[in-house]
């Protein structure tokens, strides 16, 4: 029986730019930040109210994983933002897109009711996007 | 669509005032700060603003201030720093109210995180493969087939 889902990989572009992204815009916590080699690092994010999940800010490069074509083709796709890669979840939304703006956070979409909730979309630094939301409580 | 057709003035202004003194504490939160200043700057009452940060962060503007030094905190002490450098660097005035507000918030004291950041630290140089899951180290090419292989048996 699968009872929790630990990791979860967001390919992005640059590692160091992922890092200011994610911590000092959207405001997550480093919880792993651990040099492998001289092109890339395990360093994983997570939020203050999720502890135990961790987001894996994984550098696009070649390996067993992806040829180098592979890896040219996934860095293309990525800024050209063809992945939604999750939602995060936030309690007050107007107050929270209104810090990301002021931080420099892109919104492809402003903070809009929808039958679930108000939602708001914005890219990361690399070209993923995500979903802001603030769900109405049978959702939660 | 815009958001300010869900929104009114008054109402984004109100959110705006909340946002910029809660940056305001991010940003200042070493400093010996005058909270309900910015309440007067925002000409709200003292009460109508904390009530109104606490409803958007769910802690007073007090709260949040102990908090957000709380958390630097914790990050200082996994880069090695002493606990007595770490207090003074946040902004607190006394050891033993930064010890006593840590604990309640991390649930343990200062010098054991500092201990456990050390520890982390040293596998961090000495051994970081032990803090990847080996199945992603093998497929990014941080470890042979065969060290994966041993360490999946």
């Amino acid at each position: 029986m699968i009872t929790r889902l630990t990791h979860m990989n967001i390919y992005v572009l640059d590692q160091d730019s992922a890092l200011d992204f994610y911590t000092n815009k959207l405001g997550l916590k480093v919880i792993i930040d651990a040099p492998m080699n001289k092109d890339a690092r395990w360093l994983t994010v997570g939020t203050a109210g999720q502890p135990g999940f961790e987001i894996n800010l994984t550098l696009v490069h070649e390996s067993l994983l992806h040829s180098r074509d592979t890896a040219d083709v996934l860095r293309e796709l990525i800024k050209k933002g063809t992945f939604g890669v999750g939602i995060f979840t936030c309690t007050d939304i107007m107050a929270t897109y209104e810090e990301l703006k002021s931080k420099g956070v892109e919104f492809i979409k402003p903070p809009t009711k929808e039958f679930y909730g108000t939602e708001a979309l914005f890219k990361d630094d690399s070209g993923n996007w995500f979903s802001l939301a603030q769900l109405t409580p049978v959702n939660v | 669509m815009d958001q300010e057709q869900h929104y009114s003035y008054p109402r984004l202004y109100f959110y705006r005032r909340i946002v910029q003194a809660k940056l305001f504490i991010d940003q200042h939160y070493t400093e010996n700060i005058e909270l309900y200043g910015m309440a007067d700057e925002a000409h709200y009452s003292r009460f109508h603003f904390i009530r109104k940060f606490k409803e958007v962060y769910q802690r007073t503007p007090h709260q949040y201030l102990i908090f957000v030094r709380i958390e630097n905190a914790m990050k200082l002490l996994s880069s090695g720093m002493s606990v007595a450098a770490v207090c003074e660097a946040v902004g607190f005035e006394e050891l033993s109210s930064f010890s006593r507000l840590f604990k309640r918030r991390v649930g343990i004291n200062p010098s054991v995180y500092l201990s456990r950041q050390q520890a982390l630290l040293k596998q961090k140089s000495e051994s970081p493969l032990t803090l990847v899951p080996h199945c992603f180290a093998y497929q990014y090419g941080w470890v042979k087939k065969e060290q994966f292989q041993t360490n999946e048996q």
